[in-house]
C-alpha cells in the first residue's frame, strides 16, 4: 500500500515536472521572438471614446508589429484597489510591458510595479513615475482650445455647457484652454461647468446636457466619455464637441468637431524602444508629463473635420489648430487672469509643462464658479 | 424654466414605475429588496430588443417581461422554499447587476432609437401647462395611470381587498381559504414588471445607451419611496418629484455656479432619503398606518 503509493506520488510528481519544463520552455521560446504586450482598460472599448481609442491604438501595435508582438486587454478595471489585481495578474502571465490607461490607476501601477522590477509599465496620464514606470499623454488641451475658439464663435446665448468628469490636473488644463480660447474671440461668453464625477455615465451625462441646455447653453463641451452628450444636442438642436473618438455619427447635424486621440504612434514608438533595449522614463521624476507629452504637431491628438459651422468659423478654428501645431500659440501665455479677475501669469510668461500640472488650481476668465474640493 | 420641469419629470417616471410595483409586492406582505436587480434587467432587455427588432415598444414589452421574470427567480426562494426574503431580495440585486452586465456586453457603445413623443391633441395648447404635461412618450403617461390604477385597485376593489388582507395577516387569510402564496407570486410578479418598466425607461427615453449598473442606484430610491409614501400609492407621485427634482436641482446648482462641492450636491438625493426615513420614524403612527403587519415574514401553510 505504501509503496503503491509513492510510486503513484512519484509518477505525479514526474508527469508535473515534465509539464513545468516543457511549459518552461514553451514560454522561454515564446519570449525569444515575441513581445508580450499587456492593456489595462476602463471599459469595454465599444465604438467610441477614451477606451475605444485605446483599442484602435492596440490594433495599430499588432498591425506595425505583425508576429513580433503579442497583446491582451482587460476590459471594465475599476479604478480601484482591483485594479492593481488586474495589474498583478498581467504582469505575472509574463507580459515584457503593460499599458494602464486610466488616471486612477496611478498608484496601482506604481505599487505592482515594485513588485516586477523586470517589467515595464506606461501608465496613461498620470504624474507620478519609478524605475520601470513611464508615463504617456496627449496635449488634450490643445484640442479644447481650438473648441473654445469655434465656441465664441458660433455662441449666441454666450452661454457653454461644459461636461467634466474628475477634478484632476488634466480636466482642469482642459477647461481651462477651452475658457482662453473662447475669451480669445468672445469676451462675453460664459463657461457653466458640471462636474458629473463620472468618466462614463450616459444617464447622468444626458441629465446634465439637458439642465445645461435648459439653462439657456447652445454649445456644449465634454470631458467624459459617452456620445449621450452630443445626442441630447442633436435632439435639442445645439451643437456640442465629440470626445475621444469621432463621434460624428451619433450626432451628424451637432458634432461641430472631436478632439480625436491617437495613441497608436506612442505605443508603437514605446515598444520599439523595449525591444532595442532602449526604454527609458525619460528625464527623471520633476518632468511632470511624463517623457510622452505632445499633441496636435505630432499628430498625437487630432481634430476631426470641422462641420457644421459657417466657413468663417471653419477658417478660424483651422488657423487656431495651425498656430498651435507651429507653436506659434502656446495657449497658457499670460497674461491669464482668474475668473476672479486677479492676474494669475503674467504677461509674456508662458507656464511650463510642470506649471501646467501644479499651479493651476484655478478657474481662468469666462469660466463660472469654483474648482469642487 | 420649463425645460428644467420636463427634465425632473422624465427623471421621475422609472421611480414612479418602481416604487409602484414594489408597493403592491409590500402590501401583499413581501419585502423585495432586488428592485435595482429587476430594474437592470428590465434595462438590458429593453436596449436589446430595441437593437434587435429596431422598435422602442418592442424594448418596452422585453423591459417588463425580463423584470417579471427576474421577480420570478426571488419567488422561487422567497416564497416556494419560504428563504429569507432580505437576503433572497440582495442576493436578487446582486444577480440582476452581474446578469444584466453580462448579457448587456455585445451592446456597450451602441445606440438606438428612443420612443416618440405623443402630444395629446388640443390639451397640448393648454398655455404652460399644456407642453408640460401633455407632451411626452407613451411610458410617461403609463406611469401616471398605472399608479391611478394601483390605488384604484389596493383601495376599490375586492381582490384589492384580499390583497392587503394578506399582506396584514396571512394567517388569517389562509383561515379564510385564500390562497396567500398565489396573491403574494401575482404582487411579486406586478413588482417584477413595474420595476422592468422602470429600468426600461432609462435606455429607451433617457439617454439611448446601454451601459453596466445605469440604474446607479434608482431600485434603492424606489424602495425608499414606498417607505416615504407610507405605503399610499398617490404619495409615490409626490415623492418621485421630489427626487427627480432633487437630482437634476443638484446639477443644475452646479450650472448656476453655487459654491457647494459638487461631490455634496451628488448626495443629496440619498441624504433626503435619509431625512424623510428619521422624519417618518418619528411619528410611527401615522407612518406605519398603512405599513403591512406581516410585511418580510414568512408564510408557511399547514397542509
Amino acid at each position: 500500500m505504501k509503496i503503491k503509493t509513492n510510486f503513484s506520488f512519484a509518477a505525479v510528481a514526474t508527469l508535473a515536472l515534465s509539464a513545468l519544463v516543457a511549459l518552461t520552455a514553451v514560454t522561454v521560446a515564446n519570449a525569444a521572438d515575441r513581445v508580450k504586450v499587456g492593456f489595462v482598460y476602463l471599459t469595454t472599448p465599444g465604438d467610441h471614446g477614451w477606451t475605444y481609442a485605446h483599442e484602435v491604438a492596440r490594433l495599430d501595435v499588432e498591425k506595425h508589429f505583425g508576429k513580433k508582438v503579442e497583446t491582451t486587454f482587460v476590459e471594465n478595471v475599476p479604478e480601484g484597489p482591483d485594479s492593481a489585481r488586474v495589474i498583478r495578474e498581467l504582469a505575472k502571465q509574463g507580459n515584457d510591458i503593460i499599458f494602464t490607461t486610466s488616471f486612477g490607476y496611478m498608484d496601482h501601477t506604481i505599487k505592482v510595479a515594485k513588485e516586477f522590477p523586470n517589467v515595464k509599465f506606461e501608465h496613461i496620464t498620470g504624474y507620478k513615475r519609478s524605475p520601470n514606470v513611464a508615463t504617456g499623454n496627449i496635449r488634450f488641451y490643445e484640442g479644447r482650445y481650438v473648441q473654445g475658439v469655434v465656441a465664441g464663435l458660433m455662441t449666441k446665448s454666450n452661454k457653454i455647457g461644459y461636461l467634466a468628469s474628475f477634478p484632476i490636473p488634466e480636466v482642469i488644463q482642459g477647461i481651462n484652454a477651452f475658457g482662453i480660447g473662447l475669451r480669445s474671440v468672445n469676451p462675453k461668453a460664459e463657461v457653466s461647468v458640471i462636474w458629473v464625477n463620472s468618466w462614463y455615465d450616459p444617464v447622468k451625462e444626458a441629465d446634465a446636457a439637458k439642465v445645461h441646455i435648459a439653462e439657456g447653453a447652445d454649445i456644449l463641451a465634454q470631458h467624459t466619455d459617452s456620445p449621450a452628450m452630443l445626442q441630447t444636442a442633436e435632439k435639442a438642436g445645439v451643437h456640442g464637441f465629440g470626445q475621444s473618438s469621432d463621434m460624428k455619427a451619433f450626432a451628424p447635424k451637432a458634432q461641430l468637431f472631436s478632439s480625436v486621440n491617437n495613441w497608436g504612434p506612442y505605443y508603437i514608438a514605446k515598444i520599439q524602444q523595449m525591444m532595442d533595449g532602449k526604454w527609458s522614463t525619460g528625464d527623471g521624476p520633476d518632468h511632470w508629463a511624463g517623457n510622452t507629452w505632445v499633441g496636435m504637431a505630432d499628430d498625437y491628438l487630432v481634430l476631426s473635420p470641422f462641420e457644421n459651422m459657417p466657413e468663417d468659423v471653419a477658417k478660424a478654428a483651422a488657423q487656431a489648430a495651425a498656430d498651435i501645431k507651429s507653436g506659434k500659440n502656446k495657449i497658457f501665455t499670460g497674461p491669464i487672469k482668474d475668473n476672479s479677475g486677479t492676474v494669475r501669469v503674467p504677461a509674456g510668461k508662458t507656464l511650463n509643462d510642470g506649471e501646467l500640472f501644479t499651479t493651476l488650481d484655478y478657474y481662468v476668465e469666462g469660466i463660472k464658479g469654483k474648482i469642487p474640493g | 424654466m420649463e425645460a428644467l420641469i420636463l427634465t425632473v419629470l422624465l427623471t421621475s417616471v422609472p421611480l414612479i414605475f418602481a416604487a409602484t410595483g414594489e408597493l403592491v409586492a409590500e402590501r401583499s406582505g413581501v419585502l423585495n429588496l432586488g428592485v435595482e436587480g429587476m430594474m437592470l434587467m428590465g434595462a438590458v432587455s429593453a436596449f436589446a430588443a430595441t437593437s434587435i427588432f429596431g422598435n422602442p415598444y418592442m424594448g418596452i414589452l422585453a423591459g417588463a417581461l425580463a423584470g417579471a421574470m427576474t421577480a420570478a427567480v426571488f419567488s422561487l426562494f422567497a416564497l416556494g422554499l419560504a428563504t429569507n426574503q432580505v437576503a433572497t431580495g440582495l442576493a436578487l440585486t446582486i444577480f440582476g447587476s452581474g446578469l444584466s452586465g453580462l448579457v448587456g456586453a455585445p451592446y456597450v457603445g451602441g445606440t438606438v432609437d428612443g420612443l416618440p413623443n405623443l402630444a395629446i391633441p388640443i390639451l397640448v395648447d393648454v398655455p404652460i401647462i399644456g407642453n408640460l404635461l401633455f407632451n411626452h412618450d407613451i411610458m410617461a403617461y403609463l406611469s401616471i395611470g398605472v399608479l391611478m390604477l394601483v390605488a384604484w385597485f389596493l383601495n376599490r376593489t375586492r381582490a384589492g381587498l384580499v390583497l392587503r388582507a394578506v399582506g396584514n395577516s396571512h394567517d388569517s387569510a389562509h383561515a379564510l381559504g385564500y390562497r396567500v402564496l398565489l396573491v403574494r407570486f401575482g404582487a411579486v410578479s406586478f413588482g417584477g414588471l413595474m420595476a422592468g418598466l422602470g429600468g426600461a425607461y432609462l435606455p429607451l427615453m433617457l439617454t439611448p445607451h446601454w451601459s453596466e449598473g445605469m440604474t446607479a442606484g434608482r431600485g434603492w430610491i424606489a424602495l425608499a419611496l414606498v417607505v416615504f409614501a407610507s405605503w399610499i400609492p398617490s404619495r409615490i407621485l409626490i415623492g418621485a418629484l421630489l427626487f427627480g427634482g432633487i437630482t437634476i436641482m443638484q446639477l443644475a446648482g452646479q450650472a448656476r455656479g453655487w459654491t457647494v462641492p459638487s461631490q455634496m450636491l451628488s448626495m443629496l438625493p440619498y441624504i433626503a432619503t435619509i431625512i424623510v426615513l428619521v422624519l417618518i420614524a418619528r411619528n410611527r403612527d401615522f407612518a406605519l398606518a398603512n405599513s403591512p403587519a406581516c410585511l418580510g415574514r414568512l408564510f408557511i401553510s399547514n397542509k
